[in-house]
């Protein structure tokens, strides 16, 4: 009977861990074959992976699309945890009244669509473009501003403030250090886990956001790798192999920046769940 | 009063450096939340094409209650939340009590496995979903060579069946992203608990809805209302796996709203009261899943 239980327990998980694998392998392996190959239902890996390579370069600004991907994810992954940790910090060291009503109208925002903000935020950004186009629609600004802030970061932060010893807070007062010093010094380099689990949170976002780039990022010139691979997906004889490998390459950053730091990733979030 | 003068301006300075922390926070979430929410109310009051527009009053409002797409993308999006969030729910939290057993071999695996879905783009997996599941996609050969089905399902152009992948897709990539919050919440319960239970006769099953259930409350309220709200706004997936097809059958709220202003004419004061929809519809789901979990408790 028990033996019986912990089979059908293995089974059970390796069904579904197969079923999670299985679109991954399925993209890798058609990355490396023709794309009559990739209808057919090949699950060997082939050797059309660099003619697959070649034929993206060709068609598409991947290279463009790379960088400016690259470009908006890393600069809103900086400024977004500089900007949460210091307002969560701020919310947990310099507690009062006012400051949790404060955060407590910010948590507020967590609950607001962006299907009700796409299109202020469009208007407003296009009365921008007429004042200031550098920042305006169509710039990397337009696509990280409205992005950089979220109200779940600085809970997340302010949450695992909570854990910070606050001895060495004054230690730091004592040594005679600024309290943006103590911040700088002391908060940052201890709190390292957090700041990775935000960062993979963020960057992650960043990376994959769709909707608000689709609206906002309108000439060839600015196209972001999701952009790029919803364009080739939706073509109407779609070169199978070809997407196949664009996708793994939007998906290598993402899934880099998961592994490299997946151990930070869950000791931050059970510290922020606790 | 010399004294006071300065431990006044001591304090006054240590508030203003705590004001200074959140700021820019507050500021921005100010600017590209609450105002631009306040913009979309006023918007819905009011109709034209671009920036051309007009007050209206209730016109907006009336419309949408006869608008026939508005009400099957409504239709839609509540199908998607009504039998998937469940489902993944149930799903992530029976995965996570299995792998919590502290038992199990390869734990590490299975872990990383099922979290493994989180990693890709909304966009790059619909893309993966959308061939896969295509008319001579790779899943119709398979059932078929298994002898399952004796033709090939219509996964996309079938109206019935379009919806099934859309479920299919969303629970394939959050179930391993909720499970995370499950197990470390698991992890943090005591098992001297779950000792005491098996002491006294407890079943598995009872001991998952006597002690598991009741103790995750918490956090299944956060991951319900947080799937909620991503339910309510789905646009990626449907976008990249039918476009909406066929006809209007898959089509969300969102992507009603992005065509309402970015497709069509740009009727963007319509666009903003449709919007406003599903805010009310995320408040109003909020209020009834605090107030359902609130009863539980008693």
């Amino acid at each position: 009977m028990a033996k019986s239980k912990r089979f059908f327990l293995y089974l059970f998980l390796s069904i579904a861990a197969i079923v999670s694998i299985f679109p991954f392998l399925w993209m890798v392996v058609s990355s490396t074959n023709q794309s009559v190959d990739v209808t057919r239902g090949r699950l060997l890996p082939g050797t059309h992976l660099l003619d697959n390579f070649q034929k993206l370069l060709d068609t598409t600004d991947l290279q463009l699309s790379l960088i400016n991907s690259a470009k908006i994810s890393i600069t809103t992954t900086l400024l977004a945890l500089l900007i949460a940790s210091l307002a969560g910090y701020g919310f947990e060291v310099f507690r009062s009244r006012s400051k949790d009503v404060v955060f407590n109208i910010l948590l507020l925002s967590m609950m607001i669509p962006f299907a009700a903000l796409m299109i202020p935020l469009y208007r407003m950004f296009g009365k921008i473009s007429n004042v200031f186009p550098w920042m305006g629609i169509d710039t990397m600004t337009s696509v990280i501003l409205p992005t950089v802030t979220t109200a779940f970061l600085i809970f997340f932060f302010r949450q695992s403030t909570k854990m910070f010893p606050k001895e060495l807070l004054e230690a730091g007062r004592m040594d005679g250090l600024s309290e943006l010093g103590i911040f700088l010094r002391i908060y940052l380099p201890t709190m390292k886990t957090t700041y990775a689990a935000g960062a993979i949170i963020t960057f992650m976002s960043s990376w994959n956001n769709y909707l608000w780039p689709l609206i906002v990022l309108q000439t060839p010139q600015t196209k972001t790798m999701p952009l790029l691979i919803s364009t080739l997906g939706s073509g109407y004889a779609p070169d199978y192999g070809m997407i196949m490998i664009a996708i793994v390459i939007g998906t290598i950053p993402t899934a880099l920046v998961f592994f490299l730091m997946q151990k930070q990733f869950v000791a931050g979030m059970i510290g922020s769940v606790k | 009063m010399k004294k006071t003068n300065s431990n006044v301006s001591i304090r006054t300075k240590s508030v203003l450096t705590g004001w200074s922390f959140v700021l820019l926070a507050v500021i921005l979430i100010f600017v590209f939340y609450f105002y631009p929410m306040l913009q979309a109310l006023i918007l819905s009051f009011q109709t034209g094409t671009g920036s051309n527009l007009t007050f209206t009053g209730f016109d907006n409002y009336t419309r949408l209650l006869s608008d026939k797409t508005f009400i099957v993308s409504v239709k839609n999006t509540f199908i998607y939340l009504l039998v998937q969030v469940p489902l993944m729910i149930v799903l992530a939290l029976f995965i996570s009590v299995l792998l919590n057993d502290s038992k199990l071999k390869f734990k590490g695996f299975f872990r990383t496995a099922i979290f493994l879905p989180c990693v890709t783009s909304l966009v790059a997996y619909s893309v993966v979903f959308k061939y896969l599941f295509a008319g001579n996609g790779l899943v119709n050969t398979m059932l078929l060579k298994l002898h399952l089905v004796s033709a090939p399902i219509e996964w996309i152009t079938d109206p019935f069946w379009a919806k099934i992948t859309i479920i299919i897709a969303i629970t394939w990539r959050w179930t391993g992203y909720n499970m995370i919050f499950y197990l470390s919440a698991l992890q943090n319960i005591d098992h001297s608990i779950y000792e005491a239970a098996r002491i006294d006769g407890a079943s598995a099953s009872r001991q998952f809805f006597g002690i598991t259930v009741p103790l995750l409350k918490p956090i299944i309220l956060f991951t319900s209302i947080t799937s909620t709200i991503g339910t309510l706004q789905l646009f990626d997936e449907v976008m990249n796996i039918t476009k909406g097809g066929p006809g209007n059958a898959t089509q969300t709220i969102s992507q009603y709203i992005y065509n309402l202003s970015f497709k069509y004419s740009a009727d963007f004061g319509y666009a903003a009261t449709v919007s406003y929809s599903i805010v009310i519809m995320i408040a109003l789901l909020s209020v009834i899943q605090f107030k359902v979990a609130g009863d539980k408790n008693g």
